[in-house]
């Protein structure tokens, strides 16, 4: 009994600690990052001096989020006279919560068997996996639109507005988009969607969700993308020109918004690696070692495998990052009017067209 | 635009591949920069305060008052500066100097950094050449305007930059700032 509680309460850590270090991480990275695709060096002067010694430490800029995390927190919390009170502050934490649980069901590897039991690498398993994060990912946007309205504020309550208007056209597209894969994996269960990527086509190629539905991948991709309300999609924010729904928030509650931000870009990289990259899947990583397709063979430990898969998400997840930044420091901030038309002339009945073209695929190829 | 633009997605993998090529191309000079390749730059950033970038032998720095061999001012007081300053920045009182052979010496020299626009007019009219701007101080703020004013012995006191634009002498601190 204990013992079952400390083996979930660890799983649900696991994830939790990934999602809050990594979440504080990509703010350095996104500044490191922007700054060496621009020529720039980038943060870098933050430091701590190690007493006795005297030695500034810096360490590359790593220091950077805790020096914000100290300012935020130490940052005068202002309300407008004119806001509700309890709304405005509930919104920032909604925005967060249903970020960081979105993650929850998303497997990091496959069954690890220690002690006689076998421990599923997912904080939860729900055989309705994919819904689960589509619905936290659509129920953060009810923090954005509370804050927007609650602030008593013209310009935030236009941006809620905006916020709202773009995550209807992103979750339609992104709802759309994933039939496909689960038309080809049939299943609605993360975890058997990654297990399913494990098999190979024609004996030779892993079975991932990229290369059985590449044009799913890309609509998921932008729609994904819009759902995190980053740039090119962030008519919602718009820090700098059109104000977005956070005008009146300060301190650690403004950075809270930011945060959610960060955690929803985890949450899309990690959908995207379990339904397109292949979750945990090693190609040719099978239970009991590698099995080369020109027939050699390598045995592993379970241990070794289970870290394996384990490295393996977390580098794809990373990589998917790495990736969505370049995105985010690269495209120009679409329009209000051209991400609307984007959303529901574009990625819709794309979308459409791939469930009826994997539908009549399946249908072919698939025996009956 | 084309079909090709309109479709949109091929000028984002363009304009990714630009900013990826960007990307590796620094980090791998920031790599090689790391593991002892000193002329590796990654970035163009120069780090101001502590990286200085080499001035121009010709450029028109903090001003200084040429001294005769002696310690005492080049500057015969003959107002030639002053006249010609069009930001009115330099006051002189004229004094009688000792020598016979010299007419006058300015009991006063002080210039208002201030005012002043560094167009060089003053070292350009000098007939003694005693002011010239060569010193390669670029940084002088103070708290206050009177700061701002420079005055003949703090002027006196100054020397031209090193071969390499940087500066050979301390840079003056207002008497606004002194602790």
């Amino acid at each position: 009994m204990i013992a079952d509680l400390g083996i979930v309460f660890g799983r649900v850590l696991f994830v939790m600690m990934f999602m809050l270090n990594l979440g504080g991480i990509l703010t350095w990275v996104e500044r490191k990052q922007s700054a060496i695709m621009q020529d720039r060096i980038g943060a870098n002067r933050a430091s701590i001096r190690i007493p006795l010694i005297g030695v500034r430490l810096r360490i590359l800029g790593l220091l950077h989020p805790l020096a914000d995390a100290i300012k935020m927190l130490t940052k005068e919390d202002f309300m407008p006279a004119r806001a509700d009170r309890f709304l405005f502050s509930l919104a920032p934490f909604v925005s967060v919560f249903f970020a960081l649980v979105a993650f929850a069901s998303i497997p990091f590897g496959n069954v690890l068997h220690a002690a006689g039991r076998e421990i599923p690498l997912q904080a939860v398993t729900l055989n309705v996996g994919v819904l689960y994060v589509f619905a936290m990912l659509s129920l953060g946007v009810y923090g954005v639109m509370m804050a927007g309205w609650s602030s008593g504020n013209n310009f935030a309550l236009l941006g809620g507005q905006r916020a709202a208007a773009l995550m209807i056209s992103a979750e339609i597209a992104i709802g759309a988009s994933i039939i496909g894969v689960i038309m080809v994996y049939g299943s609605l269960d993360l975890q058997s969607i990654a297990r399913a990527q494990g098999q190979l086509l024609w004996g030779w190629i892993p079975k991932w969700g990229i290369l059985t539905q590449p044009l799913a991948f890309v609509l998921f991709l932008t729609a994904g993308i819009a759902s995190t309300k980053r740039i090119p999609f962030d008519t919602p924010e718009g820090e700098s020109e059109i104000i977005g729904y956070f005008v009146e928030y300060s301190g650690m509650k403004f950075g809270m918004f930011a945060m959610a931000d960060f955690l929803e870009t985890i949450v899309v990289a990690g959908m995207t690696t379990a339904l397109f990259l292949g979750g945990w899947q090693v190609p040719y990583l099978v239970a009991g070692g590698f099995q080369f397709p020109w027939g050699a063979t390598l045995a592993l430990p379970p241990l070794v495998v289970t870290l394996l898969q384990v490295g393996s998400f977390v580098t794809k997840v990373v990589v998917m990052i790495f990736f969505l930044m370049l995105i985010r420091w690269t495209l120009p901030r679409f329009r209000y009017d051209q991400a609307m038309r984007l959303g529901w002339l574009a990625l819709f009945p794309l979308s459409i067209a791939n469930i009826v073209l994997t539908g009549l695929v399946l249908l072919v190829t698939r025996p009956a | 635009m084309n079909l090709g633009q309109r479709f949109y997605l091929r000028e984002v993998f363009s304009g990714l591949g630009l900013t990826a090529g960007h990307f590796f191309r620094n980090m791998g000079r920031h790599i090689a920069h790391s593991l002892g390749r000193r002329d590796a730059r990654g970035a163009v950033t120069i780090q101001y305060p502590d990286e200085r970038r080499r001035l121009a032998p010709r450029l028109r720095s903090l001003h200084r008052l040429v001294r005769r061999e002696d310690g005492s001012p080049r500057c015969v007081a003959c107002m030639m500066c002053e006249t010609v300053c069009p930001a009115r920045c330099i006051y002189i009182v004229a004094d009688e100097h000792p020598n016979p052979e010299i007419e006058k010496v300015p009991s006063r020299f002080d210039i208002d950094l201030g005012k002043c626009v560094f167009c060089g007019y003053c070292v350009e009219a000098c007939p003694e050449d005693a002011i010239r701007m060569d010193t390669g101080i670029l940084e002088f703020s103070s708290y206050s305007r009177g700061g701002m004013i420079y005055s003949k012995d703090a002027l006196l006191a100054l020397e031209p930059a090193g071969p390499d634009g940087r500066p050979t002498s301390p840079v003056p601190i207002p008497a606004d700032r002194r602790p």
